[in-house]
């Protein structure tokens, strides 16, 4: 059965916002890396993250048929109207929480594009074969960081271990299933979301185990992304990245 | 960051493409070899610079001494026979 086309729409959106936002967050270390490699590594996959949103909001614009284009999802959209989930947006803060922030995302999404690919349709199919390899660079590029600091100097582990507290209860919400979501496990579009929960705890459990780490019991969820409710950070971020449009309506490159 | 104790140096090679040879593209800091075979991806692979790396320590490499340059390379200066440019090759061989 083919998805509702408003759901599916609403899907490759949230998908899009996560790796969009996500992107730019990671984009801001471009040129305050702490090591000139890291300086290249991060934008690299920053880029690998927008690139995955230009071609996920370009099919949202083909399925919507209004006439708009991928920077009108974007650049033009208010707060409200982002549904990334919470996770993406949180601040970089330091570079131990800025590369379990990539690490939490990649681990869910590698699985996820692999569901993806072998899925019923066929244009998210083939973003998901070019994705799957990218984002599997990601885990292993912060895997290996989060088995250093987690294991490295007495201040590396603490700042581990500070990010672990802020960040893992934003993970819940990577997971979530809405009604949208649903449709589109059921058309096929989408993987199921059980096998994909297993794989990121697997992910997960074996970075940290050799981190040193541990996995925290979360109380108290956060969650509201995807219902556009965003934290006070986003408006920032926002500002940032929609400055040129806003300033320069239509301006090109 | 660049303690060279934490963070030793590392020179990258990376062959274009198979068939060719490895060569030296840089160096670069990292941790240990994982992360170094990383960062060699991320700083010059960018551009589909090759299909293979390899990352040495640099420490690891062991260098002709400048010193003994003299001693070393001028005697090879006078011995054209060395090359093979006084065979005939015959046309069936090809490009060689």
């Amino acid at each position: 059965m083919p998805a509702n086309t408003e759901q599916l729409i609403e899907v490759v959106v949230q998908i899009a916002d996560d790796h969009l936002i996500l992107g730019h967050r990671l984009s801001e270390w471009c040129g305050h890396a702490p090591m000139l490699e890291e300086d290249l590594s991060m934008p690299n996959m920053a880029l690998d993250l927008v690139g995955q949103s230009r071609a996920l909001y370009s099919y949202a614009a083909q399925l919507e048929s209004k006439g708009h284009s991928e920077d009108d999802f974007a650049y033009l959209r208010k707060d409200r109207e982002y549904t990334n989930c919470l996770l993406v947006e949180r601040p970089n803060t330091d570079f131990a929480h800025t590369m379990l922030k990539q690490f939490y995302f990649a681990a869910f999404m590698h699985p996820f594009w692999q569901g993806v690919k072998n899925g019923t349709d066929n244009t998210l199919s083939g973003i998901a074969g070019k994705a799957e390899k990218e984002i599997g660079y990601h885990i292993r590029h912060a895997g290996e960081w989060i088995v250093r600091l987690g294991d490295g100097t007495d201040e590396s582990a603490e700042r581990m271990n500070d990010a672990i507290e802020a960040l893992h209860p934003y993970t819940g919400e990577l997971l979530e299933v809405d009604e949208a979501r649903q449709s589109c496990i059921v058309s096929g579009a989408i993987p199921e979301i059980a096998p994909i929960q297993t794989q990121w705890n697997a992910t997960i459990n074996n970075v940290f185990t050799q981190a040193k780490l541990t996995v925290p019991e979360i109380d108290y969820p956060q969650q509201g992304g995807r219902a556009g409710n965003h934290t006070e950070d986003f408006g920032f971020l926002l500002t940032e990245l929609q400055y040129m449009q806003r300033t320069y309506p239509g301006a090109q490159w | 960051m660049t303690d060279s104790s934490l963070m030793p140096l590392w020179e990258v090679f990376i062959r274009p493409r198979n068939g060719l040879n490895h060569k030296h593209v840089g160096s670069l800091h990292a941790a240990d070899a994982k992360m170094a075979m990383q960062a060699a991806r991320d700083v010059y692979t960018r551009r589909e610079e090759g299909n293979s790396i390899w990352v040495v320590r640099a420490s690891d490499i062991v260098a002709s001494n400048p010193e003994n340059s003299d001693e070393n390379f001028d005697p090879a200066a006078d011995k054209v026979y060395r090359h093979p440019s006084f065979y005939d090759i015959p046309d069936e061989v090809g490009h060689m």
